[in-house]
């Protein structure tokens, strides 16, 4: 698809206003007001960047019912080099809210697997929030072949 | 019945980071579907998850209808001395289900 140089600025401008109204994961889309105001509660207003936190999700989920992730965060977890919690929100799930993984020095690792359902084909994010305030968020798009929400 | 399994290793070194499986069976009524006659079955989830080692917080999980059924989590836990895993699921209707894991640390 050739662009004209008209058609390239309207785009520029599209997607610098897109980084703005929402919280910008990809460059494709923004995360929806739903998960953004979760995810603004749980951050404390701030806008969570990238790396620490690994979000490890299948690419194609078999059954919507149940798909397992897995969050890694890096982190020593000891002193002031640790992980308070992990929030999971599924972006285009009825309600978006997952789970909120609570971890302390005793956990060791900042890890965690569980089972998740999902609607249909999203993304599914993850924001870590630390000790020290900072927070980091990873994203994954699961695509779901069957819907998980038994309706 | 909601019905609680643990895997918690046997014995571990001190200051080893074990890995802790945990499963209960739930059907974790999300709230969303509906019966037959098109009325919504009420919300019934565990709601939250917890896991103390001699009295002492080690992970615990805030739990959502997102979460399938027969909730399973997978975490770590470092181990410093001997002791008990203590693990409790706390249902919508109050109820409480726990488990328990002793520990051999050397």
């Amino acid at each position: 698809m050739k662009l004209t140089r008209r058609q390239t600025l309207g785009l520029a401008g599209g997607a610098a206003a897109l980084a703005v109204s929402g919280l910008q994961f990809t460059a494709a889309h923004a995360a929806s007001d739903a998960s953004t105001k979760r995810m603004m509660d749980f951050t404390g207003g701030k806008e969570p960047a990238k790396g620490k936190i690994t979000l490890t999700a299948p690419e194609i989920a078999e059954n919507g019912n149940t798909v397992p992730i897995t969050v890694d965060v890096e982190s020593a977890m000891s002193g002031d080099d640790l992980v308070e919690s992990v929030m999971i929100l599924a972006d285009g799930n009825p309600n978006p809210a997952v789970a909120t993984f609570n971890f302390t020095e005793l956990s060791g690792k900042a890890s965690a697997t569980t089972r998740m359902r999902l609607a249909k084909t999203q993304d599914v994010i993850a924001i870590a929030k630390m000790k020290d305030g900072s927070v980091f968020s990873d994203i994954k798009q699961v695509k779901v072949t069957i819907g998980g929400c038994g309706g | 019945m909601a019905k609680p399994r643990v895997k918690v290793p046997k014995s571990a070194k001190a200051g080893e980071v074990i890995t802790i499986k945990t499963l209960i069976s739930h059907k974790m009524e999300s709230g969303v579907r509906k019966d037959k006659q098109g009325n919504i079955i009420p919300r019934k989830i565990i709601n939250k998850f917890t896991c103390e080692f001699n009295g002492a917080p080690v992970f615990s999980c805030d739990i959502d209808p997102a979460i399938s059924a027969n909730p399973f989590f997978e975490f770590n836990a470092k181990v410093n001395e001997s002791g008990t895993f203590m693990f409790k699921w706390v249902d919508d209707d109050g109820s409480e289900y726990t488990a328990e894991k002793k520990i051999e640390v050397s």
